[in-house]
Parts: structure tokens; sequence; C-alpha cells
């Protein structure tokens, strides 16, 4: 059942894009104008998936003649954030987990203890203490510590559960969002949609010189920290996929040399997942209060929180991996991975999925460049 | 904020006093959404080319010859290069909006509409030196003979005087001033909406005409529109103005039809209805559309009114059912058949009634029926300082001040004595800005 928090936020996003409707100032800064302009009464759905395709950039908050403390408190960035919040909640499968983004900050942290707990724990009782504190080196070192049967069996169920739970979310809220009103072929609305998700086009501001985070200035430094993080987790990605290939296709066991691809490709993108949400961080510390809803940083700085603490294990296990502190920092490294794992479906990362669906809806109804007439 | 940066730029130590405070700032400029400008060829957002020549002859159509011939084509030789000198100063472009398409080729719209404008030239001033004083009313300029000394204003409500070499007039018309707005229209004045900034009170325009500043435009004279009558009565905006009308009747309280709803294309009438709308008993009216057509034009503020039978809409209107009913249905009667087309001067008209509708009269006959109240907005007031081509306020017997300059809305009716043209207004305070600000910067004996 919808609850009165979902049904207010839908109802002042509405009130908003009513507004903004009429008024259309904004329709080259991101797609939430053009795509708003195609419809006239906005629907609960309809209200989703604009919620879901801005990218929270407020340079239309600035840029707005309503913005509060005029009568009208025009807030767009305010009004769809707080919706796209509740999207998550509502979209969650299975739906009685969608309380999780509730306190998201507050989930993720304890998920983040109790996945280190347990593999500390685990790793504690199960491995003789003269194993996980000694040196190992060559093929199968990690192994030694934690089995490669346990390290598949647990990862792959835990991710595999997450990109299920996720898949069913996004395939709800894309039926749900209604029938396309004009279709382009899908494949160039993928390509479409894959180009402004890669580029990150709508933090561009409209012009590629950025948005406004702070103040009424244009910046880019959001995008770029966030093509960092984004970059950055598809290369960890990458990298996990080929040492899978690796060790099942051609029989190599991990670790693998420095100057192996699932090393190099892990480094490069484990440098990006240091700096990326780090800066995001900071500018989310230094960011206009007036144009973000407070209320929900805490899924962002926990997910950013989480991602850094990965890549920065991760690099802390790649320098000790020949000493005797290997055992140790692999469960440490391996119990915050966990932690994102489990958290996945129910965590900010779940972002990225909505919103390419909803980039997908937006290229495939982009307007054509017929418009009609009306007052000068 | 054109003249403060151009004058800072040559030097000029410039301080801004703002009426409103930091969120309100930049008068109307805030509801503008793009400045009309001539170009030979596509230029920015442009499209195709818009010669000064035709430039000219808009501006003579749309004024009936109420202009400066002089004023307006230096206005519009340097209309040319301000979207690339405001792209410098940080302003973006974006292409002609949905639902704007006929500006497409003659005016530049800013990305982020006014505002967005206002924030990159606010931005760009002080980034260079400019000083800006929110809260501070100017109500009174020192003038002798012409000469500017000092002015006194009210800085968060305290009595200070600033004075200066020169000063720049850009603080626009007297349209929110209820008192002034009176003596010309009376109580009707009660009933109008401005649709822009409350700040618009005209207190320099008048100690300037009391000082033997020489005035342009008619001063019993306002642009106004048809606007929603639930709007706030001052700074509604673009959002509170209806499209409607083509589309349906409109009648007023005594459920009257007044004018031709379809005389012409919108954009070309839309600036006659809040004049029409003023004449009407209590200055108000509503525009009475069906369910056909109600999704016909911009969405507004507001939803429509609507009611399943016309006497139940008239009730919730305030009008008498049977007068509404008896116009709806005389008008349904007089209706010709024809085929329906708002893109063009269709053959749909309703010729035998007095007013006609002369275009896209389709009965009113598929409830639910929809209404709009409708009440004069205005827009701008015409009377304005008359001006030089040095942007110099002209004095008694025609003598330009040598530091009293003006640009914007306080000087606009210089070259729009009558009617309007979209995006003049910002090309106007845009030229005559830096006009202004480049003479200010080096006041001169002239």
């Amino acid at each position: 059942m919808e609850s009165l928090q979902q049904q207010s936020a839908v109802f002042e996003a509405q009130r908003v894009m009513n507004i903004c409707n009429a008024c259309r100032y904004c329709e080259g800064s991101c797609a939430v104008f053009p795509a708003m302009s195609l419809v006239r009464a906005f629907s609960d759905h309809e209200m989703h998936y604009l919620a879901n395709l801005c990218h929270n950039c407020t340079a239309c908050y600035h840029n707005c003649q309503y913005a509060p403390p005029h009568a009208f408190a025009v807030n767009v960035p305010v009004a769809l954030t707080e919706l796209r919040t509740e999207t998550y909640e509502a979209y969650a499968w299975p739906g009685f987990l969608g309380a999780l983004f509730r306190r998201n900050g507050l989930f993720v942290s304890l998920a983040t203890a109790l996945s280190l707990s347990i593999v500390l724990a685990l790793s504690s009782m199960l491995v003789d203490p003269s194993v996980m504190f000694a040196e190992h080196s060559g093929p199968g070192s990690f192994y030694a510590v934690i089995s490669h049967g346990v390290m598949v069996a647990v990862a792959g169920s835990t991710f595999g559960f997450s990109l299920l739970a996720l898949s069913m979310g996004v395939r709800s809220f894309w039926r749900k969002a209604g029938p396309l009103t004009r279709a382009r072929p899908m494949f160039s609305a993928f390509c479409g949609a894959l180009k402004d998700m890669a580029t990150l086009e709508y933090l561009g501001g409209g012009h590629r010189e950025g948005c406004s985070p702070r103040d009424e200035g244009r910046s880019n430094q959001r995008r770029y920290f966030h093509q960092a993080a984004m970059w950055g987790f598809l290369l960890c990605f990458a990298s996990t996929c080929v040492a899978a290939f690796y060790d099942y296709a051609l029989g190599w066991v991990a670790p693998y040399p420095f100057l192996s691809l699932p090393v190099l490709l892990g480094t490069i993108g484990g440098i990006g997942l240091l700096v990326g949400p780090a800066g995001l961080f900071w500018l989310k510390l230094r960011s206009d209060r007036l144009a973000m809803p407070a209320r929900h940083y805490g899924m962002d700085y926990a997910f950013l929180a989480l991602l850094f603490v990965i890549s920065l294990t991760g690099f802390l296990l790649l320098v000790l991996r020949e000493t005797v502190a290997m055992g140790l920092m692999l469960a440490v490294h391996l119990g915050f991975v966990l932690a994102l794992f489990l958290t996945l479906p129910y965590s900010k990362f779940v972002h990225a999925f909505y919103r390419f669906a909803a980039l997908l809806r937006f290229n495939t109804e982009k307007p054509e460049q017929s418009r009609p007439v009306t007052v000068a | 904020m054109c003249a403060a940066i151009e004058a800072r730029e040559r030097g000029a130590e410039v301080v801004i006093l703002e009426h409103a405070d930091r969120s309100m700032r930049g008068g109307n400029t805030r509801h503008t959404r793009n400045l009309r400008a001539m170009h030979s060829g596509p230029a920015h957002t442009l499209e195709g080319s818009y010669t000064g020549e035709e430039y000219w002859q808009d501006l003579l159509g749309v004024t009936g010859g109420h202009t400066d011939e002089t004023l307006a084509r230096l206005m519009i030789r340097r209309s040319e290069e301000l979207p690339r000198w405001l792209h410098g100063k940080g302003v973006r472009f974006q292409p002609a909006l949905t639902g704007t398409l006929s500006l497409a080729r003659t005016n530049a719209f800013f990305l982020g509409g006014g505002k967005a404008l206002l924030n990159a030239q606010y931005g760009t001033a002080e980034a260079s030196g400019v000083r800006v004083s929110y809260n501070c009313e100017v109500k009174e300029l020192h003038i002798t003979r012409g000469r500017f000394g000092s002015a006194s204003f009210l800085n968060h409500g305290v009595e200070s005087e600033i004075a200066a070499k020169s000063v720049v007039l850009a603080c626009g018309g007297f349209q929110a001033n209820v008192d002034w707005m009176r003596e010309i229209w009376g109580e009707t004045a009660d009933n109008f909406i401005v649709r822009g900034t409350p700040y618009n009170q005209g207190t320099v325009l008048k100690d300037l005409i009391g000082k033997g500043a020489v005035t342009t435009g008619d001063p019993a004279q306002c642009h106004a529109i048809a606007v929603d009558a639930r709007a706030p009565k001052t700074d509604g905006g673009i959002v509170t103005r209806l499209d409607c009308v083509p589309f349906g009747i409109v009648v007023n309280r005594n459920g009257q039809r007044f004018y031709d709803e379809g005389e012409d294309f919108w954009p070309k009438r839309y600036a006659i209805w809040g004049r029409l709308i003023a004449r009407q008993a209590e200055q108000i009216a509503y525009a009475i559309l069906d369910s056909r057509v109600v999704d016909s034009f911009m969405p507004s503020l507001f939803p429509p009114l609507s009611a399943d039978t016309i006497e139940q809409l008239a009730s919730s209107l305030g009008i008498e059912a049977g007068a509404l009913a008896g116009t709806i249905d005389q008008f349904n009667a007089s209706v010709s058949s024809g085929s329906y087309n708002p893109e063009i001067l269709d053959d749909c008209s309703a010729q035998d009634l007095e007013p006609p509708k002369s275009h896209w009269a389709l009965p009113l006959d598929t409830p639910p029926f929809y209404a709009y109240p409708l009440r004069p907005g205005i827009t701008f007031t015409y009377l304005g300082l008359k001006v030089d081509e040095h942007a110099r306020v002209l004095f008694e017997g025609g003598k330009p001040s040598p530091n009293v300059f003006a640009a914007g809305e306080i000087m606009a009716g210089n070259i729009i004595g009558k009617g309007y043209c979209a995006g003049t207004g910002m090309t106007i305070g845009s030229v005559f800005g830096r006009l202004a600000g480049e003479h200010a910067a080096s006041p001169r004996e002239w």
C-alpha cells in the first residue's frame, strides 16, 4: 500500500511539474523538461519516471524565478529527489525489503558491520591461525585462507540474488510507467541511453559546462567525479570477469601478477573508486542544502564510503598479499565486498538501473522537432 | 546589469542599488526568456536570417509608428552583437521552446530563462568588482539643472545617501504602484494583476518627471494580456498567462461575449485581451471551452473549472445560468461547418453574431465543459524617460543630461510606444544598458 509519505512526495512533484510545464524555460537544461512537455496531466507512474530521469544537477533550482522564497516555492531537484527515493522503496523486490530505503545510511552501515563481522568470525573460527597469519605466495594463495568454493558460493549467491532483485524492480518500474507515447527503434534508443549514461550528459547543465552543485556557478566537478566512480566500478567489474575467465576457461589461478589484465583493470578501476567517491563525498559536504534534500544524504554517504573502503582494502591487499597480513586483509576486503553484494538492491546502487531505464524511455520517446505554435 | 558590466570594464567604480532582495534581483528580467536580435545568417540558436529592415518593419507594425526611428534603428543595429556579448558574460542560449517555434528565427532564448541570465550577469559583474547592495530602495535623485549629484535611498529601511559621478537608471515602470495605477484607471486598477516584479513602483520615474525630465509614451497605457484570475497579485510571471481564448468563447460576468476570439492568430492578438477585459464589469471574464479543445493550448498554472452542464458551470462562475446557456446556444447555432485547423486562419466561423468569431469556431457541445477566469495582467507601462542615442536622459528643452542615463523598461517607451514585439524589451535593456554604462563610465562635458 502506498504510504502517506509516498503520496505526499508524488503530490508535491506533480504540483511542481505542472508549474514547470506552464513555463518550460529550462527545456534545454536536461532530459526531464522535454520529457515533461510531452504530457499534460501527470500520473503517479509518469512522475516516477520523471523523478528517475532527474540527475539532481540542481541547475533548474538556481535558474527558477519561482524558487523559494517565491510563493510558488518551485524546487524541482528537491521534489524529484524526494520522490525518487520513494520509488526505490516502491519498486524494491521483494516488496517488504523496500523499507530498507527509509534509513538507508543506517542499514548499509549495519549490514557492512555485520558482513565484516561474519567474514572475520568465520575465518578466525574455520581457518587455522597458522594458515591465516602465514606468508603465502604463488597461485592459490588466497584460497589457502578462504577456499575457492566458499568464495564462489557466497559471492555467486549474493550477487545473483541482487541481480534478480534489481531486475525485478526495474521490470515493474518500466511496466508501470505505462505505454510509450511514441517509439523510436529500440536499437537507436538503447544506444542513445547508453551514450547519455556513459557521458553523464545530463550532469552537463545543457551546455556541457556542468551543473550547479553549490551555487549559481557552473562546474563539471560532479560530472568528472561521477565518471571516475562509474568507470572505476565498471573496470573493477571487468577485472572480476576477466579473472573468472582466467580461472574457469584457462585454469590460471589467482593471484595474478601486477601487470596481468585483471590486476591492471582492477588497479585503474580502483583508483577511480578512490577518487570518484571521495570527490563526490566532498562535493556533497559543500553542496547547497536548499537545492538538495539533506535527509537522503545518509544513503549517498553510506554507498560512497563503502565503494571507497572496498577500493582502499583492495589496494592494501594488493600491497600486502605476500606478507603475513594477507589473510586478515583478504578477510577484511571480502567482508566489505560482501556488504556491497548484500546491500546492492537496497542501496544507492539502484539509481544506476532506474536511471538507465528512465533514459531508455526518454530516448525511445524523444520528441521530434514539430511543435505547436502558441503565444509569442 | 549590462550598464554595470560595461562601466566596470571601462574602469569605473560601480555600485548597484537594488530595491529587491537577492532572490528577486533584476526586476522583470527574472521573468523574461529571450531577446530579439537581427542576424544576417544562422547565428547561435537563431535560424535563418532576420535583417535590420525586417526588424524595423516589425517594430513599425506593432507600434503603429509610436517609435523613435533613430533610436529604434540604433537598437536594431546593436542587437546583432548581443548574443555573442552576453555569451561572453556567461549567458547561455537554447533553441526556441516548445510552443514558441514561431520565434525560432527572430528570438534568442536564454537557457534556463531570465533568472539564469541574471545569475550569469551578476556573477560576471561581482567577479569584476561591481558592488551590489540589496534591499536598497532609491527614493530621490539630487539633480541640479539636469546634472546628477547624489541619490537618497533606504538601506533596509535606514535612510542613506550616495554621491557619484554619474547614474544609470534601470528601475522599470510603475505598474506595481497601485496608487499611481489608480490615478489613471480609477478603481478598476484594483482588479489588475501585475505579471512581474512588485518592485516596479516608478519612484525614480516620478521623481525625475518632477525634476523636469522629458517623458515619452502614453502615461495612461500599459501592455496587458489575459491572465488567470486566480494568479497572485504580483510576480506570477509566465505560468499565469492563458492561451485558451481562440479555442472557445470568452464571456463577461453577464454571460455575454464581447470580442471576436478568433480574429487572428493568438500571437498577434494576445496583447489586446488585457485591455478588453479591463473594460468589462469588475474587470473579469471567463473563457468557456468544451472537452474537445481543452487540451489544445499550453498548460498553465491552475486547472480549469469544470462541470457536466453549462448551467452548473455558470453557477460555479457566479454567472446567471440562463444568460450563459443562451449565449452558447446562439453561438453554437451560428457556427458554420468548415474544416477546423488551428494552424491556419481556417473557415470555421460564427459570422452572423455580434461580435462574430472569425476562425476556429467549433460548437461548444461536448461535456464536460471548462472555464478559466481571466483578468488583465499588466506586463509593463509605456510611460518612460526620453533619452538620446547615448542613453542620456533629456531634460527641459530637450537638453540631454551630462550624467543621468536610463536603460530598460524606464525608457522602453522611446522604442515601443504602443503594442509589443516579443523579446524587444530585453534588447532595449541590453543595448541601452551597454550604451549607458559605456558613457556613464567617462562622464564628460558633452
